[in-house]
């Protein structure tokens, strides 16, 4: 059986993918794609350590199902909000919606 | 060979067997037998729509009162050989500024998520599908045919394409909502997720519990794979083509044989569903029976189909979503409660009293949806017939001044 | 010795499809980066026998959530062109958050004993259905299966009303706005 280990490994490279695409890219929308990436690096970790740690019980598995409903609110709010924000720039670029910076 | 039509697991076991005594590992034969498996459950629906696309020419023939293609072969049956042959020799054209690879990957995902859907159907008894969450199953599945559409509208570079992509988007999303609710109908009747269980439980056919759904799910199937009435995402007569407008030669007949086979697999669905699966006669007995059954179930439904094609104009895309939204969505809700309700109360009656009280639930929610949009129709302004338009008439030429003799 | 191998190469793909999300300039090509890692994700359920889960990931990520991104790429002009830089100016410093990350991430999975571990015990056939009933029973999970019910529907009206932007766009098809005030 593959050691839970290679699980988190994965998981941790995916987890650090997605903040790096979070933090460094321009567009809204490449955020939201890097944290929907950090979003299924904990999916995975919660599923990994319910199979291998405590596979009779249902903690796991109902933690992913939260992780799954808050990240379809979260893309459609964010969504939402780069569709808005679109309008009122004209826009999308995370770094030149500056009105907060004075 | 009787052992077989009793069983068909022997067969199974039999190649097992030969196999294991070629000197094969255990592991490396059952992934072996999974290959065959997964082989010939492939290539018998793609073989099975060369057919598919000779009936269907003569039938949409037939009701356009032509002949359909009648020269190569008996009755034109090998037509579908000679146009593959067409289609093989032609140039692949592929634009400039396209994706190369999205542009490649579409035909080949279209016709995969096609092929996704069969590993989850009981073909009968012990043959075929049997995942525990097979229902949900059928539903992911059918994502990979809508990024299909999209990945071809989007990376041929071409605005009717695209426009094709974001009418798939739009059509085929607002189209599973009211696909899942009707779909978790059988499920609640039958107590699983299991389609195997699911068929298993129809000693009534589903479809005389509740038509509405059957109904229901037949026509947001049609929409989901965008075939006449809802083939905005090619119509001809607005975008060229659609979403593949740009695609030529043999990944044009991916399409073309994927849209062919997801018509058939609505069919085997809707029989699985509905109408009883491959229950029948002798199929207990015989579960290969049991195939031939759910094949003529579903061809009935294909025909449906092709039926509907045939004689139905295509809807305008405002109204194409409105009536997903508007009528559909609300109205399979109301079903899936009702249903759920009804049957908490009536699911110890025994078999008949049960399916009797769920179709007088249907007849109500009948009645009351047609006075609902009646009394919705009679409140929307009548279009004025009497007064006059403005209609496009050619603008007076000036007259050439000289005689010109 | 067959679920290593998918192991290795689902994960593998998944990395390269999660860099190529990351760094595509192209928004498209960078969603198909991102369908890819959840399909990837949706299979390592598979191998870790959670096949409810690997479903549902399937619908809900990929049917809904990226599609969804493809919409809102497609309802916006010019966004879903690939020009300009991928990264703003500070890109930098996100190497450094993300390899600071990356290296406390490896350093405790190193050295956490529990890495290596085998599975204690199979997974109950039944798994799927008592999870069902667990989730709705009074002295299971109802209340963190409510609260998120709650919280998507608030999360459906909010999207509703924020990217309706409070205001009646005439026609059927809404208009950029710079477009409408020249």
């Amino acid at each position: 059986m593959i050691p839970l280990g290679a699980y988190l490994m994965v998981s941790a490279a995916l987890f650090v993918i997605g903040a790096f695409g979070a933090l460094a890219r321009k567009s809204a929308v490449a955020i939201l794609i890097g944290l929907e990436l950090m979003f299924n690096a904990a999916l995975l970790n919660a599923v990994a350590f319910w199979r291998y740690l405590h596979p009779q019980g249902f903690d796991g598995t109902v933690f992913a199902i939260v992780i799954l409903a808050v990240a379809a609110a979260e893309v459609a709010v964010g969504l939402a909000l780069f569709i808005a924000v679109y309008r009122r720039f004209g826009t999308a670029e995370a770094d030149e919606i500056a009105l907060l910076r004075g | 060979m009787g052992a077989f039509l009793r069983d068909p697991s022997v067969l199974v076991e039999a190649l097992r067997t030969l196999f294991l005594g070629w000197g094969l590992s255990p592991g490396l034969t059952t992934l072996l037998l999974y290959v065959l498996g997964g082989l010939v459950l492939a290539t018998g629906p793609m073989l099975w729509v060369i057919f598919l696309i000779w009936f269907e020419r003569k039938a949409v023939a037939r009701f356009q009162d032509r002949l359909g293609p009648n020269r190569v072969g008996k009755f034109g049956l090998l037509q579908p050989f000679a146009d593959v042959l067409k289609l093989l020799t032609k140039e692949d054209i592929i634009p400039a500024g396209v994706d190369p690879i999205l542009y490649w990957a579409a035909p080949i995902l279209s016709v995969a998520g096609v092929l996704l859907l069969w590993p989850a159907v009981p073909l009968g008894l012990g043959i075929g599908g049997n995942i525990n969450v097979g229902v949900l199953y059928l539903i992911a599945a059918g994502t990979v045919g809508t990024f299909a559409i999209f990945l071809a509208g989007w990376s041929s570079n071409n605005k009717y394409a695209l426009l094709g992509a974001m009418r798939t988007v739009a059509q085929l999303v607002s189209y599973e909502v009211p696909m899942v609710l009707i779909l978790l109908i059988p499920v609640l009747l039958a107590r699983s997720m299991n389609m195997q269980d699911i068929v298993r439980a129809q000693d009534v056919w589903f479809i005389v519990y509740v038509p509405l759904a059957a109904l229901i799910f037949l026509i947001v199937s049609i929409a989901e794979i965008g075939r006449t009435p809802f083939d905005l995402l090619e119509a001809e007569s607005e975008i060229i083509a659609g979403f593949h407008t740009e695609y030529s030669g043999m990944k044009f007949a991916m399409f073309f044989a994927g849209e062919f086979l997801h018509a058939f697999t609505i069919g085997i669905l809707t029989a699985v569903f509905f109408l009883g699966g491959w229950r029948g006669p002798g199929a207990e007995t015989y579960p290969v029976l049991g195939i031939l059954y759910l094949w003529l179930k579903g061809f009935l439904v294909y025909f449906v189909v092709v039926w509907m094609r045939a004689t139905h104009p295509r809807i305008r895309i405002d109204h194409l979503l409105n009536f997903s939204w508007k009528f559909l969505t609300p109205l399979a809700l109301v079903l899936l409660v009702v249903a759920a309700l009804l049957d908490k109360v009536v699911v110890d009656l025994g078999t008949w009293p049960r399916a009797l009280a769920h179709l007088v639930s249907h007849g109500v929610v009948l009645a009351v949806t047609l006075q609902i949009v009646r009394a919705w129709a009679r409140r929307l302004p009548r279009p004025v017939v009497s007064e006059p338009r403005p209609v496009a008439r050619p603008q007076p030429q000036p007259q050439p001044t000289g005689t010109g003799d | 010795m067959v679920a290593y191998w998918i192991f290795a190469l689902v994960s593998l793909l998944m990395v390269l499809a999660a860099l190529v999300a990351v760094t595509n300039r192209n928004l498209v090509r960078a969603t198909m980066g991102l369908v890819l890692v959840l399909f990837g994700n949706a299979v390592l359920f598979v191998l870790l026998e959670a096949y409810f889960l690997a479903v549902a990931q399937v619908i809900i990520y990929i049917g809904a959530i990226a599609i969804l991104i493809v919409f809102a790429i497609m309802l916006t002009r010019h966004v879903g062109d690939a020009w300009g830089p991928a990264f703003h100016r500070a890109w930098a410093w996100a190497v450094v958050v993300a390899g600071g990350l990356a290296v406390g991430l490896l350093f405790w999975i190193a050295h956490w004993p529990a890495a290596d571990g085998k599975a204690k015990s199979p997974v109950d056939p039944q798994y799927t259905k008592l999870l069902g009933k667990a989730l709705v029973a009074p002295d299971g999970y109802v209340i963190p299966f409510e609260v998120a019910s709650a919280l998507l529907l608030a999360a459906l009206i909010g999207a509703i009303y924020v990217a309706w932007g409070g205001r009646r766009v005439k026609g059927p098809y809404p208009q950029r706005s710079e477009e409408k005030e020249a």
